[in-house]
């Protein structure tokens, strides 16, 4: 297969004239390996950082401020693990398990969100973890909801709806801080600090050093580049800070008239490559998290095998 | 205050604790289950328990009439004030003791809130007719759990078995009336629980056998829970549940 002229299989010419008709490629399609392989990583490393970042929220369920607060707060991290299993089940149509995938995640092969490597150390957070975190998920998944493979393509449709109560939440609750004591309206800001350069960075590198930007982009899987990606949050966000009275840690943003959009300083990117290369706040914490609930629940996950068998064999005797 | 009333406060604020309680060690779970559907079944029950609460403080304040709200009455009580079951306090420990602990609660649920939507009161009957259809759910899923864990594998077997050992003691409250409780049975408003442990018995013994587990032997009772007598557990999680509210008093979240 290899061997052969790739443009001489028609197999080839049918899936790229899909892809140039802006049609989907569905699971029994046939594609390329190397689009297999990209969309799995994308899907699953997306699955994980939904299933990941529930780690941040969790840390403060216990904790709400209200009864109120807590009931949203679980209820939103219900749909996060929702979007995850939901992204799980898309992208084992490519032919791995669920279980391969998350395997691929504790051996560190496969990656997640970085922004879920910073820790969340005030209620703040969970407000902002809301408005900018699930704000630019949002830009990229709904520039996703066009994105080449069908099932990938349908979950974004469907996640994105949630999402963005998910970001309005976010934002009313950051609101009333920054709106409430001198205290609160500290903690928002601390808040806002420490997580709009982690947001920022979500969208990845430049456009000129991304890894799998240009194929993406070829195969349509990638419908718009991070740049472009980036500063349309940038553009979103930047008026909502404004309106409840927030700064924006970035001493070189401003207006441009010109192009009808914010300047913005550069990421620290040193501490970008830090953090996604397993040297962020929480990186470990994480890991080992997800791999010790793996691990505690494993008896339970065999009784249930094993109950399982026993009732199959009662119904056959 | 006449007695009555006082009497429904302090009987709507300990059904409040149970779920409240319960809630927030169900939702310890969160992020932590043995696989991600289970981890959001968890979350939903723990929802339900917490949604319950609300209500249930939501009247009391209301009974009451002092100012407070639901919130007042979840963040601004300590210990000695709680008036929960000692069973929901208790630490999650594996997910055996966990669902064995389910188990028991919700069985005692099931009896208890179908009672309750015959009460007197309105808007108790109202609470309870939400609460009856969410307990029969969580008893179909804990009664599932237990066969599953009980008849599964030894350790699974083991488990369980000594998660109801442990906490076999811990029913004998839920059938104790507390002081102020009878005359709200009298008035049609409470549900008599001293009546409710038959029924609960013959769902236990039913289902732990089927799940192949023996039923403890019933040597032991620890209550207190309604006379706010808790476990040394309890004030932690009050610290946890109440850290905002005591950290930054009187603002608004």
């Amino acid at each position: 297969m290899t061997e052969k002229n790739p443009l001489a299989d028609p197999r080839l010419a049918a899936f790229e004239e899909k892809i140039s008709n802006d049609q989907r490629i569905e699971p029994k399609d046939w594609m390329p390996d190397a689009f297999r392989k990209n969309v799995l990583r994308q899907m699953s490393q997306h699955a994980h950082s939904e299933v990941i970042g529930m780690q941040p929220e969790g840390n403060w369920i216990t904790r709400a401020p209200t009864l109120y607060r807590k009931i949203v707060l679980l209820a939103k991290i219900q749909d996060e693990g929702g979007h995850g299993l939901y992204l799980y089940s898309a992208a084992e149509t490519l032919g791995t398990s669920r279980e391969e995938m998350v395997q691929a995640l504790h051996d560190g092969k496969a990656k997640y969100a970085s922004i879920f490597n910073y820790p969340s150390l005030t209620w703040a957070d969970i407000g902002m973890i809301g408005w900018l975190v699930d704000g630019a998920a949002i830009v990229n998944q709904v520039s996703l909801q066009r994105t080449s493979y069908g099932p990938y393509s349908r979950a974004m449709i469907r996640i994105c709806k949630e999402e963005s109560f998910h970001q309005r939440q976010g934002y009313e609750a950051t609101m009333v801080l920054a709106r409430g004591s001198a205290e609160q309206k500290a903690m928002a800001q601390d808040s806002l600090n420490r997580w709009w350069w982690p947001s920022m960075m979500m969208f990845g590198p430049h456009d000129s050093e991304s890894a799998h930007s240009g194929q993406s982009m070829k195969w349509k899987l990638k419908r718009e580049s991070n740049d472009v990606l980036r500063q349309r949050f940038v553009d979103q966000t930047v008026p909502q800070a404004e309106f409840i009275g927030l700064k924006i840690p970035d001493p070189d943003l401003k207006w441009n008239e010109e192009r009808g959009s914010y300047d913005f300083g550069e990421i620290d990117w040193d501490e970008f490559m830090q953090v996604i290369s397993g040297n962020g706040p929480c990186n470990r914490q994480r890991l080992q998290h997800s791999i010790r609930a793996q691990e505690d629940g494993q008896w339970v996950r065999d009784a249930m095998h094993a109950y399982e068998l026993k009732r199959q064999a009662r119904e056959v005797a | 205050m006449d007695s009555q009333k006082k009497a429904l406060l302090n009987y709507c604020i300990a059904l409040g604790d149970d779920s409240l309680t319960l809630g927030h060690r169900l939702s310890e779970w969160c992020r932590n289950g043995p696989f991600l559907e289970e981890d959001l079944a968890l979350t939903n029950v723990s929802l339900d328990f917490i949604g319950r609460a609300r209500m249930l403080y939501s009247y009391a304040a209301e009974v009451e009439d002092q100012g407070r709200g639901e919130d007042d009455i979840a963040y601004l009580r300590d210990c000695r004030e709680y008036r929960n079951f000692l069973i929901n306090e208790l630490p999650n420990g594996d997910f055996a003791f966990t669902m064995a602990r389910q188990l028991m609660i919700d069985a005692f649920d099931v009896g208890f809130y179908k009672g309750l939507t015959q009460s007197a009161d309105e808007m108790l009957a109202a609470i309870a007719a939400k609460a009856i259809k969410e307990s029969r759910y969580h008893l179909r899923r804990s009664e599932d759990w237990i066969k599953r864990l009980g008849d599964g594998t030894d350790e699974s077997h083991e488990r369980t078995q000594k998660a109801f050992d442990q906490l076999w003691g811990y029913a004998a409250e839920m059938f104790e009336m507390a002081s102020d409780e009878q005359q709200l049975v009298d008035a049609g408003i409470a549900v008599d629980r001293s009546a409710l442990k038959a029924e609960w018995s013959s769902t236990m013994h039913s289902v732990l056998k089927e799940a192949t587990l023996d039923i403890p032997a019933q040597d032991w009772a620890i209550g207190g829970g309604r006379e706010g007598i808790h476990t040394e557990h309890l004030g932690y999680l009050l610290a946890e549940l109440q850290y905002l509210q005591r950290t930054y008093p009187g603002q608004q979240w």
